[in-house]
């Protein structure tokens, strides 16, 4: 089988993160609960005509999408895959209270036809001309996961050369006033700085788009080896340790080989135990790094803990705001990524160092 | 009629998000698709709706909408003889 390198990278998020020349350098440190994604200038990369039906998402999605194809010189790709929790929720919500206000008479089309969860791998397609395999996973906390193993799958068996693999979320007003009904958002504003130690419940939301090109095909601009990806609907606490130690013996590797583990702590003190039951125990002389004080919490956040991976990885340094404890490593030749939310849809993608 | 006209252009600036276009880019008699403001067939069926929901003007036929989505100086003497609200 082939192997499958992350050979580029497109990112939008809380972040000032879609110039690929700089790798966290100035922190946008906030004191919120809900944290909207920095916008690039979008009529940068897209033509007016089209984005005027776009909803964020769509708009974060296309742009992530042609800054990692430009990063990785491409003018197209064999397969468009996507990953995404809520989808486009913010025309889903427009549509619906259209219905609503409306008595179900009055219906426009463009926020019905913008509101499908498939929608932003759709435009992705569309702006290329790509008429390869599409397609849009949408499993909670595990979207971008699934999207990740359906192109490594796909490279490793060389059914494609290059794919463009991404996570999208955009923040609707609706739902996160649903979320706040029920908790799942912090009743405080936290900084950035202060979140993963809040000691209260819920967590900082926000959206995001992150875009790889994965490929079998090893180039200059290789960030890293994507070696394994595995997924659990369910992994009960006492369960996680061994999960995570038959993932890395799968793969010939044991915990001392692991140079940094990158965690998804997103301050809920409900649900961060998960993470210290690795930070605290079996990876607790491992350099330790989390990326959600500094992207927030939304279904695809994985894909930015992605991003920050590959960019260690390439960069070979761990940005201070990222580190969780204070154990360096000289080389980061091997990266182990866990996520869940809510103690529920638990993901571990295992990265190597490639020399370019 | 004048009124009616500048309704018109904020209106269709803001159903369509016309994010460049300002009601002063707008002209009585400039084509609304093609080569004019550019719109295209989605963007006459939200004018459709609009004609129903805001003047109580029913298309039963869009093709009707080839010829009263013309200019904005010929939507708003359609509306004006045929609004029931």
């Amino acid at each position: 089988m082939k192997k499958v390198y992350i050979n580029s990278i497109g990112s939008i998020s809380a972040q000032k993160t879609f110039e690929n020349a700089s790798f966290l350098e100035t922190i946008a440190d906030y004191n919120d609960t809900v944290l909207p994604a920095i916008d690039p200038v979008y009529k940068d990369y897209i033509p007016p005509a089209a984005a005027r039906r776009m909803a964020k998402g769509i708009k974060m999605g296309v742009v992530a999408s042609k800054i990692a194809l430009a990063e990785a010189n491409l003018e197209n790709v064999d397969a468009v895959i996507t990953g995404t929790g809520m989808g486009c929720v913010v025309d889903s919500e427009k549509f619906v209270s259209a219905i609503i206000d409306n008595n179900e008479e009055y219906l426009t089309p463009t926020s019905f036809i913008q509101s499908t969860h498939n929608t932003v791998g759709g435009q992705i397609a569309l702006g290329l001309g790509c008429n390869g395999y599409n397609f849009t996973y949408v499993h909670a906390s595990i979207s971008f996961e699934s999207a990740l193993l359906d192109a490594k799958m796909q490279l490793e068996t060389e059914e494609a050369e290059n794919i463009l693999v991404g996570g999208v979320d955009e923040l609707g007003a609706h739902t996160v006033k649903i979320h706040r009904l029920i908790n799942h958002i912090k009743p405080e504003a936290v900084t950035s700085k202060t979140v993963l130690n809040s000691k209260t419940s819920g967590a900082v939301f926000s959206e995001g788009a992150n875009f790889f090109v994965l490929s079998n095909l090893r180039a200059a601009q290789t960030y890293a080896e994507l070696l394994d990806v595995k997924m659990f609907n369910t992994l009960e606490i006492r369960t996680l340790s061994k999960a995570v130690l038959t993932f890395l013996q799968v793969n010939g590797l044991f915990i001392s080989d692991v140079d940094l583990i990158i965690l998804g702590n997103n301050g809920d003190v409900a649900y961060d135990t998960y993470y210290h039951e690795l930070t605290d125990k079996v990876f607790a002389e491992t350099p330790q790094a989390t990326y959600k004080q500094l992207s927030g919490e939304f279904h695809t956040a994985s894909s930015f803990g992605l991003w920050m991976a590959s960019k260690i990885m390439k960069s070979q340094s761990v940005p201070e705001a990222a580190q969780l404890n204070t154990i360096q490593t000289s080389e980061v030749n091997t990266i182990l990524l866990y996520n869940q939310y809510r103690g529920e849809n638990h993901s571990l993608t295992l990265l190597r160092h490639v020399e370019v | 009629m004048s009124e009616l006209r500048e309704e018109l252009k904020e209106k269709i600036i803001e159903q369509l998000n016309l994010e460049d276009v300002a009601v002063a880019d707008i002209a009585d008699d400039d084509s609304l698709f093609g080569d004019g403001l550019g719109l295209d067939s989605i963007d006459a069926l939200e004018l459709i709706v609009m004609l129903d929901k805001d003047y109580g003007i029913k298309l039963s036929d869009p093709k009707e909408g080839r010829k009263i989505f013309e200019s904005i100086g010929v939507m708003a003497d359609y509306i004006a003889e045929h609004r029931t609200k």
